[in-house]
């Protein structure tokens, strides 16, 4: 058997050109195809219409996300985006401590209707301790308490052309030049109806705490949480995402993220 | 030359070259080119994920108001006031100062995980990150279930993947031939490749798929049992950290194995499919 016998100096210079193909992998060179509404871009995006697809056929309607034990609340639940809104609308309800609230539901229902703080609290309420994954990476367990959406939804009575949920939201996000643009966020109807999403108005047995929402917050379980609109002024159902914001259909998703944050 | 299996088949030596077999099949061969190009991107938008929240915990969740952190990059300042890249790994702090928690140039540092030139795209952009990511793991899941399937029918698995216990009994022979650079050319994968390619391919592969859909709030509520397999999201987490550096170690070693091995003929077997093994008396091999 011949042996393939290698002397330093070869091997060294063929580490070397190994080597020099590394810098290569610096990744401005894909900067520009990558960047904002390049075609690349979007069509690289058009696998999260996969992903979205894929998930619908392999996780039923109501299949709950895992629920936690008492034990594992062991931090509050950290805040992020928004966490004190200076909107004057939303000051002055901050002000009367949410006493002049009104949740209001509209766009493609029978029966416009909205509701007082006190009276959805009054409502059947659902609690449960689950976790809020963030899309940076991280993760919080806490318990919520709210009214499942679906009741909300069914005393409005969703007309059969309404396709997804719309909540427009008191916070502003500040994108500078652009100024000022009010968050909002949509999901489908499969998730709305979910038995775990929920107008949360209760963390960790106490009233939702401005940082986290007040008063009034959605909570979508199988999803990111960017997707969990905070500070709802108002639920509209809709046939297309199109007339809202950049047309995407969300604060984040006019930005670039995906519609659907199940993963 | 007749085309039988990947690297069963001989045909009869040419004068003192020694016999040029078809050693990786089409299956073989377009799977690792889709991994290679995939794994490129999966890579980089990785790391551009992770530079969203440059810290790794063990467990469920994320400790804020407790420590389950295991790894973190980030800038601090020290005494002195000057800033400086930190990356501490289970409770031991070490200065990176230049590549991790701090990199870019030094009137203009810029404070993340990794720096530019290790991420896709090259500035602070978790969009588009987690779009390139999501799209190239598609074809990496697809590429690897192809390969998984034909190579369980064709028994590529069994006899060239799969060590066998003759493989393992000459594993320290075949340690201590790598260890002085002599490699054995006869088309066939001894102990110690057998092994790597086992663990990446059956190991490292199926648990970075599997880590990822754990982190799926969705998939949680689909599969909640990946959850008790990996011990919560946030580990599930780290643990595709640590298979992402495995198989950054393991392309080092593949490049400098392919370069010691002879560049023209391992790339050829890996492009063409054809391979030529060693001058003769290669009928006693290793394996």
């Amino acid at each position: 058997m011949t042996r393939f016998i290698i002397n330093r100096r070869k091997f060294l210079t063929m580490a070397g050109v190994a080597a020099s193909a590394i810098p290569l992998s610096g990744c401005d060179a894909f900067d520009s195809m990558l960047s904002g509404q390049s075609r690349v871009r979007e069509f690289l995006a058009s696998a999260n219409g996969l992903t979205y697809r894929a998930h619908r056929a392999l996780i039923g309607a109501d299949t709950l996300v895992p629920e936690f034990a008492a034990s594992e609340i062991r931090q509050g639940q950290r805040p992020n985006g928004s966490t004190d809104p200076t909107d004057t609308d939303y000051l002055a309800l901050k002000d009367a401590a949410f006493a002049n609230y009104w949740l209001t539901v509209g766009g493609l229902v029978e029966k416009p209707v909205s509701f007082s703080l006190d009276e959805l609290r009054n409502m059947p309420a659902r609690t449960q301790i689950t976790r809020h994954d963030c899309v940076e990476g991280w993760s919080c367990i806490a318990k919520w308490t709210g009214v499942p959406l679906r009741q909300i939804l069914d005393e409005a009575k969703v007309k059969p052309e309404a396709r997804f949920v719309v909540f427009q939201c008191y916070d502003t996000m500040n994108l500078g030049l652009q100024g000022a643009v009010p968050y909002y966020e949509s999901i489908d109807l499969i998730d709305a109806r979910h038995p775990q999403t929920i107008l949360a108005y209760g963390n960790n047995d106490k009233p939702l705490a401005v940082a986290n929402g007040a008063p009034l917050r959605v909570r979508v379980e199988r999803q990111l949480g960017y997707k969990m609109a905070k500070y709802i002024k108002g639920i509209e159902l809709v046939s297309s995402l199109a007339p809202f914001g950049g047309g995407k259909g969300g604060f984040w998703e006019d930005l670039g993220y995906d519609w659907y944050g199940g993963i | 030359m007749t085309i039988t299996d990947d690297i069963e088949s001989r045909s009869p030596p040419k004068h003192d070259d020694g016999a040029v077999i078809y050693r990786h099949r089409i299956a073989t061969r377009v799977t690792h080119w889709t991994w290679a190009i995939a794994l490129f991107f999966l890579l980089l938008s990785g790391l551009q994920i992770f530079n969203a929240h440059p810290t790794l915990y063990i467990g469920q969740q994320s400790g804020f108001e407790f420590d389950n952190s295991v790894l973190s990059m980030r800038a601090l300042q020290a005494a002195d006031g000057t800033v400086g890249g930190y990356t501490t790994v289970r409770g031991h702090t070490f200065d990176t100062t230049g590549v991790l928690g701090m990199s870019g140039p030094a009137g203009d540092p810029a404070y993340r995980g990794f720096p530019a030139w290790a991420t896709l795209p090259s500035y602070q952009d978790l969009a588009t990150g987690r779009v390139v990511h999501f799209f190239f793991a598609w074809f990496f899941s697809a590429a690897f279930l192809i390969w998984f399937v034909s190579s369980l029918i064709s028994g590529h698995l069994r006899r060239d993947i799969l060590p066998s216990m003759a493989d393992i009994k000459t594993l320290p022979r075949s340690i201590a031939d790598h260890l002085r650079f002599r490699f054995h050319h006869d088309g066939r994968y001894n102990g110690l490749q057998k092994l790597a390619y086992a663990g990446v391919l059956l190991v490292i592969f199926p648990l970075i798929i599997a880590t990822g859909l754990t982190m799926s709030p969705g998939m949680n509520a689909a599969w909640p049992w990946l959850l008790d397999i990996f011990g919560g999201r946030q580990t599930a987490r780290t643990i595709h950290f640590l298979c992402m550096a495995a198989l950054v170690i393991f392309f080092v070693i593949h490049i400098v194995m392919v370069l010691a091995a002879g560049p023209l003929n391992e790339m050829r077997s890996i492009v063409t499919g054809w391979y030529r093994t060693d001058k003769q008396k290669n009928e006693e091999h290793s394996a």
